[in-house]
């Protein structure tokens, strides 16, 4: 791999700092995503700036009620949190769905929202990617795309957010706080990261050099009764072929709030607004489940080997939207 | 055989260096000195190679030489194809190692690898097995000399004539070997000799091989392979590896280190090949089958012909006066397949065993019914008898122990909260044969005694197992017995393959052990400092075993849910019972047979090389995406045997179970499946869309 320098800052201004200063630089959390892709050349930074030392650590609750998650917890003390366990099930479980306890206890907050796509074609700088190489074409979009996108993809990128934990904070309305040369702003998890478009390489909204220090999850009472079903393709250890994040305040029958979020379906986290917008204010029933993931997913347009994702993430819809349900009587 | 070593658990020998981390694989001896080497895989499918620019490479600090077709040091040409590495500037496959940088740290070898250009003559590639391929054909033999063809009686007039009939095409996909370890070695050359520490299953083979290609007299070159992590075959024959590592040293006049990447174990290594295989039953409406017919169709390289003998394994195991089996082979612009754990059997079984189940769901019989009521006398292809035969015992006594009495037949009768629950059971057999090997045994001055041959533990617990087989056959506790395995200075001895390992070297060693006893016997007075020995080989006794069908046989049982709406398919149980002639030691007998039913349900649910045509290679060659059944894929297994007593064998009376754990595996899941579902998935894997997909599906 490329030579690189490596500078392990123990503030959050001069990491900054560091990174805006030099256009090959990388921030370095728990280093299971970069230090693969490191290896295999797909990226090659000059300089790591290890954010390990920051004083980012700790899940702390907010007066106001929810939880600040610092950006360097790791994703095994998180899915521990007994706020989390208490609280937010869907979180607890989305964290826990993923990669392998050796990867749990290494892999960081932020740096699970930042990971790359597992597309194949990305992974691989022999062949074509855009996103990887801009302009090089999009071999996936032909190619074996299984995996890959059904909505809001692009004739240049049909490449997936692989996170599981994302998914979960789409649907919790989280918010990110982001450090950048210029000071500090918060940015609503759900604009965090981006549609492929016509510049696949930028995935998120985030200038470059800028650093997320923290992410706040808001109040959600009804957030105590959520769930995160994860289908894969082994019991564990693997992507989501589809992932499904919910939660459902009933009134009653009827629904008073939900929260709907798709995982392995986008570029993105999907956060299935028109299905909400469907189930809310209604009486539940499964049946009306069904009808509200139809809706989110009429714009799906699924890839060659991908067709099946529909049925699925419309089935997964129903079975976590009812068992919510159930769970109330 | 008083001392009774033989049959007893015990744990690894090199167990507690294994789990301190003290135990040294191929790369991992201290040297002085050392460089690194890193194979450069070839970007175009099939071509010529017009141009490499080494400059960038050798510009990284660090960088020494890259290794090319253009200054490589020469090699013989007439070994074997597949080793004639950077010789020729042909590119064959994608992946193809068509050189090598050697560097002084393993970094800078890697970066160097990414920088060296190479530029190509391209031409257009075929790398789809298809069964309509224009380029089929018949290969002369199959693996390893078994005949392309076979036909007994008139299939397709019994065939035509059957009350019942099935006939059914299963499709495997490209399957490939990761073991642990890479193959890695470390070379080094000293005073025209040739040293390597290297990651095989056979150190004896790889030594023939360096000395000829080098052309250098055999006992110039050694082979140490201590401990090894694995293989599943595709280190039973020397391999690109060893062959780069060795010219690197050569080149730079300095020890070479080379592991190969996870990535490049996808392709040059070898693979399974996939095969498309059509099976047709006809029997009586009681299931007593009059013909069977087996074609396969796999794939080979141009490089060099494989042919598996994927329709072999129809040719002994239920009997059918009319019947016929035949291999056809198409050469792609892909990697050379190779063995991968039960090449020929494994796949072959997955065919034929669902269809068994197919034909008894057609004849509305049990199916392990129908596999007794199809049990031959002698064997159906060569009209020997069987050594022994315990195919019905194993069947029999798994069903008692898996509860299959109580199964209702009805496909997709039985459900639990989201999941269908079903059950499929699958007959197994792997050929129990012996290659020579050669021995020694030592008695030494102070009571100890030393035994020697060059056999390999891949991790299988063989160098266990030879020791107390040696101590049983020296008659002595195994405490007194100092083995010695895993280089090619001691007694040449044959691979740790095909399940012959065990066979093979213990019968060398027990010739050899009761030849010193005998020795001893007649020995008067202390023995001279350096102990007495004596040696043993096997050749002739072998050459003299009178023809039998000797094979191993197994059953296995499996229990799988599936979910109704996703598909999603988990092993709840799984079973195997086997026939497998004497146990040396359960602990290791038991971790060999569960590896293999576990590799099975990989095969089954998991593991499939997803080749793109425009680029010629597989896209998923990583173990993030190549998925290989994890530890909570595998809920419950148990593997028991039968007592079996078989003296037509080897003197310790082994057939070897390295393989029979994963033949037929893949039909038990698909068959559970089938019950589970409704629906026949015929190729593999059962992923999950190939449930939720279907119409019949609930």
């Amino acid at each position: 791999m490329r030579e690189f320098r490596y500078r392990r800052p123990t503030d959050v201004d001069e990491a900054v700092a560091l990174l805006d200063a030099d256009p090959d630089a990388a921030y370095l959390a728990g280093g299971t995503n970069l230090v693969d892709l490191m290896k295999l050349g797909v990226q090659r930074p000059d300089l790591l700036v290890d954010v390990n030392r920051l004083p980012l650590g700790g899940v702390e609750p907010l007066p106001e009620g929810g939880l600040r998650v610092g950006a360097t917890v790791r994703n095994s003390e998180l899915a521990a949190h007994p706020v989390v366990r208490r609280d937010y099930p869907v979180l607890a479980r989305a964290l826990l769905a993923a990669a392998s306890g050796q990867v749990r206890n290494m892999a960081t907050t932020a740096g699970n929202l930042l990971q790359r796509t597992r597309c194949f074609y990305f992974q691989d700088t022999g062949k074509a990617c855009n996103k990887r190489d801009p302009g090089s074409g999009c071999a996936a979009r032909h190619g074996q795309n299984r995996e890959l996108a059904i909505l809001d993809w692009s004739e240049e990128c049909v490449a997936t957010h692989p996170s599981d934990l994302a998914v979960a904070l789409a649907a919790l309305d989280a918010v990110v706080e982001v450090a950048e040369p210029e000071g500090t702003r918060d940015v609503p998890f759900v604009e965090l990261h981006r549609s492929p478009g016509e510049h696949p390489e930028r995935e998120t909204t985030l200038r470059r050099g800028a650093l997320i220090t923290a992410v706040r999850i808001p109040p959600l009472p009804a957030a105590r009764r959520s769930a995160y079903l994860k289908v894969r393709d082994r019991a564990s250890f693997a992507f989501a072929v589809g992932s499904v994040a919910a939660v459902l305040d009933l009134d009653g029958d009827v629904v008073r709030d939900v929260r709907l979020a798709y995982g392995a379906v986008a570029h993105r986290p999907w956060r299935a607004y028109r299905a909400e917008a469907e189930l809310r204010g209604r009486p539940f029933t499964p049946e009306l489940a069904g009808q509200a993931a139809d809706a989110e997913l009429a714009a799906a347009r699924p890839l060659r080997h991908n067709g099946f994702k529909v049925p699925l993430i419309r089935a997964v819809t129903v079975r976590a939207l009812t068992e919510l349900a159930e769970s109330r009587r | 055989m008083s001392a009774g070593a033989v049959g007893r658990a015990h744990p690894r020998l090199e167990g507690p260096e294994k789990v301190t981390g003290t135990a040294r694989y191929a790369v991992e001896y201290p040297l002085e000195d050392v460089t690194y080497g890193w194979a450069v895989p070839a970007a175009a499918v099939r071509g010529r190679i017009t141009r490499i620019d080494p400059d960038p490479a050798l510009a990284v600090p660090g960088v020494l030489a890259v290794l090319h077709h253009g200054n490589a040091p020469r090699l013989s040409p007439d070994v074997e194809p597949e080793l004639y590495l950077l010789q020729d500037p042909a590119v064959h496959y994608r992946g193809q190692l068509v050189a090598l940088v050697v560097a002084e740290s393993i970094e800078a070898a890697r970066e160097g690898a990414r920088q060296v250009r190479i530029d190509y003559d391209t031409e257009p590639h075929s790398t789809v097995l298809t069964a309509d391929h224009p380029g089929l054909y018949r290969p002369e033999k199959v693996n390893p000399s078994y005949p392309t063809d076979t036909s007994e009686g008139d299939f397709d007039a019994a065939f035509d004539a059957a009350e019942v009939r099935v006939d059914a095409t299963y499709r495997t996909p490209a399957y490939h070997n990761n073991p642990m370890e890479p193959h890695a070695t470390t070379a080094q050359w000293r005073d025209g000799r040739l040293l390597v520490h290297d990651s095989n299953q056979g150190s004896t083979a790889v030594q023939a091989a360096l000395a000829e290609l080098f052309g250098i007299p055999r006992d110039s070159v050694r082979v140490i392979s201590e401990h090894v992590g694995g293989g599943f075959g595709s280190k039973g024959y020397p391999k690109a590896a060893v062959v780069l590592a060795s010219l690197a040293a050569r080149q730079v006049d300095r020890p070479v280190r080379l592991a190969l990447t996870r990535q490049q174990l996808f392709g040059p290594i070898g693979y399974r090949t996939p095969t498309i295989q059509r099976v047709r039953l006809g029997s009586d409406a009681d299931g007593r089958i009059a013909a069977i017919c087996h074609d396969a169709i796999s794939q080979t390289s141009t490089i060099t012909e494989f042919a598996e003998q994927t329709a072999v394994y129809t040719r002994s195991m239920y009997a059918a006066p009319h019947r016929r089996t035949t291999h056809r082979l198409v050469r792609l612009d892909v990697p050379t397949p190779f063995w991968m754990r039960a090449p020929g059997e494994c796949p072959g079984a997955y065919a034929l065993e669902s269809a068994m189940d197919e034909l008894a769901s057609a004849c509305g019989i049990d199916p392990i019914e129908l596999r007794v009521r199809n049990e031959p006398t002698v064997d159906p292809d060569q009209g020997h008898p069987f050594s022994s035969r315990n195919l019905v015992a194993c069947l029999i006594r798994g069903a008692r122990r898996f509860g299959w009495g109580d199964r209702d037949p009805r496909p997709g009768a039985r459900r639990e909260g989201r999941w269908l629950v079903g059950t499929g059971v699958a007959g197994a057999s792997y050929p129990a044969r012996a290659r020579a090997s050669a021995a020694t045994a030592t008695a030494l001055p102070d009571g100890g005694y030393l035994v020697r041959i060059n056999a390999t533990d891949i991790g299988t617990g063989a160098r266990t197992a030879l020791w107390q087989i040696a101590a049983d056959a020296l008659d002595v506790p195994p405490e007194r017995v100092t083995i010695r395995i895993g280089d090619s200075d001691l007694p040449p001895a044959g691979v740790a393959g095909g399940s012959m390992g065990t066979a093979s070297w213990s019968w060398a060693l027990t010739r050899a052990c009761q030849e010193l006893r005998d020795r001893l016997g007649h020995h008067s007075g202390s023995l001279p400092p350096e102990g007495l020995t004596v040696a043993a080989s096997t050749a002739d006794e072998i050459r003299a075993q009178k023809p039998m069908a000797r094979y191993a046989y197994g059953a296995h049982f499996v229990e799988v849910r599936v979910d109704a709406e996703t598909g999603e398919v988990r092993v709840s149980r799984m079973l195997g019972v086997f026939a497998v002639g004497r146990v040396v030691n359960p602990t290791t007998a038991r971790s060999q047979l569960i590896g293999g039913m576990t590799m099975g349900i990989s095969m089954a649910l998991h593991e499939e090389g997803l080749l793109d045509e425009r680029y010629g290679d597989w896209v998923n060659h990583d173990f993030a995406t190549y998925h290989i059944a994890g530890c909570a894929d595998v809920e419950q297994i148990e593997a028991e045997w039968v007592a079996e007593e078989d003296s037509d064998l080897n003197p310790t009376g082994v057939k070897g179970l390295g393989e029979i754990g994963i033949v037929g595996s893949a039909a038990a899941i698909a068959n559970a499946v089938r019950h589970a579902t409704g629906v026949r998935v015929r190729d593999l894997p059962i992923r999950l869309e190939k449930l939720a997909g279907s119409s019949s599906f609930t």
